[in-house]
């Protein structure tokens, strides 16, 4: 029965995730002043690309065909780790959040592998870049978590959820700085606007999307998909680990329709201060990236230390 | 006593220590003067709420004095006055680079973790909860003096200056429920002639070298110019 909740809830996750990316950018069209598409067109754009046949270069490797499978599975699996709905579920118990880390780490490699694959200038580009920025904010990223794991003392991330629930309201100081770090590093890790622009494909700055410029068909909508689920994954880390009330604490079936319902409001409101943030931000200039990187750092560092001064039991 | 345990004002006055603390590393990282100037009298709002909330939780009237004062003097006047000079003197395009500041960085946060280590034995034989954010207090004080080490500017150094004096304030509040009244006029008077002699300073030093970089009054040095004799002579004699 647990388990059948946690292949549900991994479904939930990957059947919502296009839906969270037309609503971001049904915010962003509304707040530049321009006319929206439906909420459901990442849908029909899936859709469409999974008809299509791919084209594969003569030059690709068995590995450029493999890769969007391996991004996608490994994805999906980073995707049932986290607590969506309810916590306490068999497969976020057989992993941690380090666990999880090592999922994105492991897609990210074989993306990069497979923009460097066909030899493309613009491949090789933008896997040296994706590395370069993945090589500083995945210690920020493990900073921060490493704050909320000490607070719960354990790395584990639906245990740390319900400890945080358990707890009541708490101000602390150190999720403060975890928080912001974090939502640095989920800019970052998702290719979001201050870093990389999931827009448009200007040669100059554009990293994941140079990546993925060979890809085409049912190849390029299983990635698209893998990009969307990755940012649903962030917004439910932060939504889930900082703001956790209404999560599931038990499997009957109105405690997980109201974790579904908290969860997808919770991730409403994410979407608007994220579409309000791409608004107002420009994007930066590639070799500013790392100071904006080792600020997360700085954040998350901040965040264990003041874990360790300021709350300090006595 | 957890830290969960503990009511809500040690709670938000504990969590604005750690942004007291977060804005001496934006001080530190910071090459523009004007922005320098803005997080500066951010930390003085903050310092200024840490003390309307102690002076609640607490139930002591005189703080309410001196947060006012540190409104009045460390959020406004201050930080205008500093921000009239980088305007006259027409710095405020000048951007700073910061020759190496991710070192600086990392040693702002080692900077904290020693006032840590040497703050414990004393923290851990008293047993209010606040005190523990008598270590953010004194990383501040030394944040302040990295800042003035680290950057060339004047007016940064005065600004570092009077950080490393909220860093003491912070302390007193924290630790000792509020000093008497005369001792934080005192300082108030302090940092005000302070902040009046430091304007003067500004104004010789620029007419003597016509800049607030302090690196060129190294130029005032005779030996600077003698050096490249003395090494033509040093490798004659070698030849």
């Amino acid at each position: 029965m647990n388990w059948l909740i946690a292949i549900f809830q991994t479904a939930l996750f990957v059947a919502l995730a296009p839906l969270l990316a037309g609503w971001l950018k049904c915010c962003k069209c509304y707040l530049q002043n321009r006319k929206a598409p439906s909420i459901f067109q990442p849908y029909r754009d899936l859709r469409k690309l999974a008809h299509k046949q791919p084209v594969v270069s003569e030059q690709a490797s068995w590995l450029f065909v493999t890769a969007p499978y391996l991004i996608f599975s490994a994805t999906v699996l980073a995707a049932s780790v986290v607590p969506l709905i309810a916590v306490d579920l068999p497969t976020s118990a057989s992993a941690d959040v380090i666990v999880m880390v090592g999922f994105f780490a492991f897609a990210r490699f074989f993306l990069a592998l497979a923009g460097l694959d066909v030899g493309t200038a613009f491949g090789g580009m933008g896997s040296s870049r994706e590395m370069t920025i993945s090589s500083l904010a995945e210690p920020a990223m493990l900073m921060a978590v490493f704050t909320l794991t000490m607070t719960a003392s354990t790395t584990n991330l639906s245990e740390a959820i319900a400890h945080v629930l358990g707890e009541g309201l708490v101000l602390r100081p150190s999720f403060v700085f975890a928080l912001f770090a974090l939502l640095l590093v989920a800019v970052a890790e998702t290719g979001r606007v201050p870093v990389d622009n999931p827009a448009t494909h200007l040669e100059l700055t554009m990293i994941h999307e140079a990546m993925i410029l060979e890809y085409s068909g049912r190849h390029l909508a299983l990635i698209e998909w893998a990009s969307q689920l990755k940012l649903m994954l962030y917004g439910v880390l932060i939504a889930n680990i900082f703001l956790p009330w209404g999560i599931a604490e038990s499997f009957s079936p109105a405690a997980l329709g109201y974790g579904l319902l908290a969860i997808m409001g919770k991730l409403l409101v994410l979407a608007i201060v994220l579409a309000l943030a791409e608004t107002l931000v420009a994007k930066m200039r590639l070799f500013r990236v790392q100071e904006y990187l080792s600020f997360a750092y700085l954040l998350g560092l901040l965040g264990m230390l003041s874990h360790i001064i300021l709350e300090a039991a006595r | 006593m957890n830290f969960e345990q503990t009511d809500f004002y040690t709670q938000a006055i504990l969590s604005m220590a750690a942004l007291v603390g977060l804005t001496s590393f934006l001080m530190l990282g910071q090459g523009r003067l004007l922005r320098l100037i803005f997080v500066f009298a951010l930390q003085g709002l903050l310092l200024t709420l840490t003390t309307t909330l102690a002076a609640y939780s607490l139930d002591n009237p005189h703080l309410y004095i001196s947060a006012v004062l540190t409104l009045v003097l460390k959020v406004l006047f201050v930080p205008w006055m500093l921000r009239r000079e980088v305007l006259l003197m027409n710095m405020h395009r000048d951007v700073q680079a910061l020759a190496n500041k991710t070192t600086v960085m990392l040693g702002g946060a080692s900077l904290m973790v020693f006032s840590y280590y040497v703050l414990h034995p004393i923290v851990q034989t008293t047993s209010p909860v606040m005190l523990n954010a008598l270590a953010v207090s004194l990383s501040v004080v030394l944040l302040g003096m990295l800042l003035m080490i680290s950057h060339r500017q004047a007016v940064a150094h005065v600004v570092g200056f009077m950080s490393i004096e909220n860093g003491l304030f912070f302390a007193a509040i924290v630790a000792t429920k509020g000093m008497p009244m005369v001792v934080e006029l005192g300082i108030a008077f302090d940092v005000l002639v302070a902040a009046v002699l430091f304007g003067i300073f500004f104004l010789h030093i620029r007419t003597s070298i016509d800049s607030l970089d302090v690196d060129l009054l190294n130029r005032l040095h005779e030996t600077d110019d003698a050096k490249p004799d003395a090494s033509a002579i040093a490798t004659g004699v070698e030849l």
